[in-house]
């Protein structure tokens, strides 16, 4: 099962963990997990979400002590476990993926927030805060106005100011955690570029995301963990993405090319020379009955824009959209579900499902017409609707009635979709559906959309891993700067002719 | 059988049990401090002064449903007994016939609800907090009544209003069937009609209820419409009751009428919440002064202890949720 | 200076409203600029303003609370009888008396808060109700009018005769106030842990993972409410000469719209002294220059009510808010 090695080439680990075990709610978290880091390099930790990667940095970073037993060797000391306070005074540093800034207060208040804490209060000395604020951005090779408050700033210099922060305290060790999931291309490769520097200054990365193929340019080594063991740590050079899926999920996957000729069905939804100046311009394409169509692009190519505009949400400035041979134009979504169309909000957490509430009313919101019984909603009609969903799609609940957020992604993610089915539409955009889901069940959401489409339903399905619209779309469109810059057809190309024009 | 038990349990919820222990506990700690507390006059009077507050609740909870707060239902449900009050003087006073109170009631209502037309429009599309809204609209409300009637009473109501604020029928006051008719009205645009659903979705998270295709300016100003509403009737209510109108009767229920949502369960963030056990809070409530009273304290006492019950219910509530997290974490 | 102008929008906002206003007071009414009223204005305001500070500390901190004026009452009443019991004492015990009745009630709150989770707003209005109506039960509703003279004598600190015969003074109230506004801006902005507020209430769960103390946070924003309640309230027996114990009661409320109108953000993290005392000074200055105009007290609230509604719909609304087609830029966010 474990296939440790030792630090390689005789190089003494930084940090040195052994026999790490967790448990919570009688659920082992860890089970004797060990990890090293070497001075200097960038290090990436793979794993599916609950594979324990999270529980791991926060038992270095002393948010969480382990069991008895553990050993932390670090820089020289050992440790039972670490306490925050540990951490942050031996130099190491997390940067969260939420980022754990400060939006109202300054730049140079974010980046030397240390200087702020201890118990007494103390007078704040501004100046040296700034001083030390502008030497951490020069580090960095950026330039902000550091007077400026953080929310003037947008997410890729804020995920700067989160790095430079790390840098004030000194830092040996660095964790990272999702760091480029809200970047686009250009943004992700100038973060990269400053882990390198990083890396260059003798600081040591540990980067944790599931872009693989982040992973594979930046680090030089990979800890995998599966259901909070250890599977293996391996060099990155001669790894490809497959390899470090199936590590992660215990599973090989062979994908096939599903795309089919659809060229025969009437067409469901055309768009004519659709613009929004600055987010997309002079979009044209249809989409035919049992047609998937895929959109595939970096992020900020204007895909999401794109959807929302055909879903009512955001109004287009110029161009025409017919449904079914029709010419419409929404000034809300409830118009565009009234005349058939669903979206699927990349956002599952915070747009796509009300997490508090229960997943028969999260089912049920966008239909509630349908479960209406003499003008009045029913109870009745409401659970055999969404236990009539349930069972279509296989969704795996405990109770009609438990809030949405009990349920795994891959659960929440088949809700959704259900919810939009019961609205009964004829075209469904899902935008970036796996974001959330862990590897093993991305296959079955998959399955889903292949269903429906063999159903009859249209469906636009956006993604930026080229992988996904490849094997599952009829028919590819690459978008980038908000045009449509290529079309492709998986049946007649590879994989990696795609991945070229995207990534070029 | 099952059945049964289910549909009770859901018909009573989790939300129950707070204000279900306190009906419990009030009930026992009185009848054994006092003897006339199991009376006829315990419950007559109960029955009496539960529908102003209770009116003035359920005007609260529609907004604090949402995630919001209407500051505004004192001074609203005011106005709109001022509005009565001139209709009814411009109809002949003492004399006025029932038909100018009806359409006193019905340009009351509209006043009421006007109000909260206002406040549902300025924070649906402003996205300004509620508390401010409402606030801003509570002091305009109280000046502009102040200004009507120069801080006194309107008085001199025809005579057939009295039976509305103090008469039975069957043996059940005016008032308490006005509010227990209101109080089912409430349930079941909460619990059957697409409003309440959508009011619900609202208070739990706005932008995701409008990406499902809520129409979520529509939910709010409504909201604050029917919310604006239900104060005129209660303030209707207070007109029969006092016989008089005064800009300020009743301004002591405002934070009374959130501390009952509170105390029934309702949860302060919004989403959450349901009419039946905020109906049990308010008795609970009223048998607490009642019972106090039967012994000797005055309204102020009883105030206090309000507050009191209120700490006491959120502190069981969070040992609850503590209790629960530590078996779950032995478990 | 568009720098300081930008980050202080709203502060530039409610000056610029103020200065409209005093100008077009100035002219409809002939004694509306002058020094004296001015200082007649500071006098006056000087209790709210008190109360505004503390409560913008709590409410940076991400609260808010409901009791603070009734609390005051409370203080009001306990510091009198305890004076009277003591033989009268002096400024300095009746301060610190009032204030550490203050912190006591504040302490209260942050403890409900802290210790059980209760959320601020559910704590405070209960106890609101507990401290109101114990005591109008335990006063029975009474008043105090024989104070020690200390505190009921008239302390003027400066006093001087203008030409047209009308006096400028500058009262021990104003002093107080004063004092309160200058150490809570140094507490707030130039010392650290008046800056871990303001973290604790921008982001309280990265506040937390930098170990930031969670209840002393609480503890310290409800104290100091509580401090400045406390000898706003003595300030206010002062002012008054009498206490009675529903003098204050409501004032929570007004002060709330006064403070959240100073651009304090009800959430936490955002707010400033200078725009909190400017958000009080644009109701007294509107109450004090419809009052001089002759416009009857009873519309004026009426009027300041609408102000507020307006001044915080358009602090809310964007231009393109107000423009449909431009509205659609929010639509992703």
């Amino acid at each position: 099962m474990t296939g440790r090695e030792s630090a390689e080439g005789g190089q003494k680990p930084l940090l040195s963990l052994r026999n790490i075990n967790m448990t919570f709610g009688g659920v082992k978290a860890l089970k004797a997990v060990s990890f090293d880091v070497l001075p200097g390099e960038v290090h990436c930790l793979a794993g599916e979400n609950g594979s324990g990667k999270s529980t791991l940095i926060k038992i270095i970073t002393g948010v969480y002590r382990p069991q008895d037993g553990a050993v932390i060797d670090y820089d020289g000391q050992t440790y039972s476990h670490m306490s925050p306070v540990t951490a942050q005074n031996s130099g190491i540093q997390v940067i969260w993926q939420d980022l754990a800034l400060f939006p109202e207060m300054s730049v140079a208040e974010n980046i030397a927030f240390q200087t702020l804490l201890g118990r007494w209060p103390r007078f704040v000395n501004y100046n040296s805060m700034r001083e030390k604020a502008i030497k951490a951005l020069a580090r960095l090779g950026v330039t902000l106005d550091v007077d400026r408050p953080l929310k003037d700033y947008a997410i890729a210099q804020r995920q700067i100011v989160a790095i430079a922060r790390a840098l004030v305290g000194e830092a040996k060790l660095v964790f990272m955690d999702e760091p480029t999931a809200s970047l686009t291309q250009s943004e992700t490769d100038h973060l990269l570029d400053i882990v390198r520097t990083l890396s260059a200054s003798g600081v040591a990365v540990v980067f944790v995301s599931h872009r693989l193929a982040e992973v594979l340019e930046i680090s030089s080594r990979l800890t995998v963990l599966r259901d909070g063991a250890l599977v293996g740590v391996y060099p990155t050079a001669g790894m490809t993405q497959s390899r470090i899926t199936e590590l992660m999920t215990g599973k090989t996957f062979d994908q096939t090319v599903r795309a089919r000729n659809v060229d025969a069905n009437p067409v469901v939804l055309e768009v004519e020379g659709l613009s929004r100046p600055g987010q997309f311009e002079d979009i044209s394409f249809a989409v035919r009955r049992g047609e998937t169509l895929g959109i595939t692009g970096l992020l900020g190519a204007g895909r999401t824009e794109l959807a929302l505009s055909l879903f009512g949400m955001l109004k287009p400035r110029s161009g025409t959209v017919k449904l079914q041979g029709k010419l419409v134009q929404f000034s809300s979504n409830r118009d565009a579900i009234a005349a058939g169309i669903a979206y699927l909000s990349e956002d599952r957490l915070s747009l796509g499902l009300i997490q508090p509430q229960s997943i028969a009313d999260n089912l049920v919101i966008a239909s509630l017409d349908r479960i209406k019984d003499g003008g009045l909603l029913s109870d009745v009609r409401k659970q055999e609707l969404v236990a009539r969903w349930i069972a279509d799609l296989g969704v795996k609940i405990g109770q009609q009635g438990d809030a949405i957020s009990t349920l795994s992604g891959g659960n929440q993610q088949r809700v959704a979709i259900a919810k939009w089915l019961a609205t009964d539409p004829k075209l469904l955009i899902l935008d970036a559906p796996t974001v959330g889901v862990d590897v093993g069940a991305r296959a079955g959401i998959f399955d889903i959309v292949a269903k429906l489409a063999d159903s009859g339903l249209a469906i636009i399905l956006i993604s930026d891993e080229v992988p996904e619209v490849y094997f599952n779309a009829d028919r590819v469109l690459h978008m980038a700067q908000g045009r449509i810059v290529n079309q492709f057809t998986p049946s007649d190309c590879a994989l990696r002719d795609i991945e070229a024009a995207v990534y070029a | 059988m099952t059945a049964i038990v289910n549909r009770t349990r859901a018909f009573l919820g989790p939300e129950m049990a707070g204000p279900g222990f306190a009906l419990l506990a009030v009930l026992i700690v009185f009848s054994l401090a006092s003897p006339q507390f199991f009376s006829r006059a315990t419950f007559g009077s109960v029955a009496f002064q539960l529908p102003e507050l209770g009116l003035l609740t359920l005007a609260m909870l529609l907004p604090v449903l949402t995630g919001g707060l209407n500051l505004a239902i004192t001074f609203t449900a005011n106005i709109a007994g001022l509005t009565v009050a001139w209709v009814l003087q411009q109809n002949g006073g003492a004399d006025a016939g029932p038909f100018a109170f009806l359409l006193g009631s019905v340009l009351g209502i509209g006043v009421g609800a006007l109000s909260g037309v206002v406040m549902g429009l300025v924070i649906a599309y402003t996205r300004a907090h509620p508390i401010l809204v409402s606030l801003s609209m509570m002091i305009f409300l109280r000046g502009l009544g102040e200004f009507l009637t120069r801080g006194g009473d309107v008085s001199g109501f025809p005579a057939f209003l009295q039976p509305l604020g103090h008469g039975s029928i069957f043996g059940f006051p005016v008032p308490l069937l006005v509010f227990i008719g209101c109080v089912l009205i409430w349930h079941l645009l909460l619990t059957r009609m697409k409003l309440g659903f959508n009011t619900y979705m609202i208070g739990s998270n706005i932008e995701a209820a409008r990406y499902s295709g809520v129409n979520t300016r529509k939910v709010l100003v409504l909201v604050y419409t029917l919310s604006g509403a239900m104060c005129a009737v209660a303030g209707i209510i207070m007109l029969a009751r006092f016989n008089s109108v005064r800009v300020g009767h009743g301004e002591s229920y405002l934070l009374i009428t959130v501390l009952a949502c509170f105390l029934g369960g309702v949860n302060p963030f919004g989403g959450f919440g349901r009419v039946i056990p905020v109906f049990v809070a308010l008795v609970v409530l009223q048998l607490l002064s009642s019972g106090l009273n039967i012994l000797g304290a005055n309204q102020h006492l009883a105030t206090a202890v309000w507050g009191i019950l209120l700490i006491t219910v959120m502190i069981l509530r969070f040992a609850a949720g503590h209790f629960k997290f530590l078996k779950r974490k032995k478990g | 200076m568009r720098k300081v102008v930008q980050s202080h929008a709203t502060e530039f906002a409610l000056l610029a409203v103020i200065v409209i206003i005093s100008l077009f007071l100035s002219i409809a009414t002939d004694r509306f600029f002058s020094l004296g009223n001015a200082f007649d204005l500071l006098n006056t305001s000087s209790v709210n303003i008190i109360f505004a500070v503390g409560l913008l500390v709590v409410l940076i901190a991400g609260g808010i609370d409901i009791s603070f004026a009734v609390a005051a009452s409370v203080v009001q009443y306990v510091a009198a009888l305890l004076l009277g019991w003591m033989g009268g004492g002096g400024w300095i015990s009746g301060l610190l008396i009032a204030g550490a009745l203050g912190v006591l009630l504040g302490a209260v709150n942050a403890f409900l808060i802290h210790k059980f989770r209760i959320i601020s707003i559910v704590a405070t209005i209960a106890t609101f109700n507990i401290y109101f109506g114990l005591l109008m039960f335990f006063t029975r509703g009474v008043s105090i009018y024989n104070l020690p003279d200390w505190l009921t004598s008239r302390v003027i600190l400066f006093e001087h005769e203008m030409a047209d015969g009308s006096w400028v003074e500058i009262t021990l109230p104003v002093l107080v106030m004063l004092i309160c506004v200058v150490a809570t801006w140094v507490f707030i902005t130039r010392t650290t842990t008046g800056r871990q507020l303001y973290a604790f209430g921008d982001n309280p769960e990265g506040a937390r993972r930098f170990g930031i103390n969670i209840g002393a946070m609480q503890f310290i924003a409800f104290g100091w409410l509580g401090l400045m309640a406390g000898i706003g309230g003595l300030i206010q027996a002062h002012y008054a000469q009498e206490v009675v114990p529903n003098a204050l009661y409501g004032r929570e409320l007004d002060v709330l719209a006064a403070v959240v109108l100073g651009g304090a953000r009800l959430g936490g993290g955002k707010g400033s002294v200078l725009g909190c005392v400017l958000g009080v000074l644009l109701i007294s200055i509107t109450q004090n220059g419809l009052n001089l105009a002759g416009v009857s007290p009873y519309a004026f609230k009426m009027i300041v009510g609408a102000i507020i509604l307006v001044a915080i719909t358009l602090s809310n609304t964007s231009i393109e808010k107000l423009l449909p087609f431009m509205r659609q830029e929010e639509g992703r966010k």
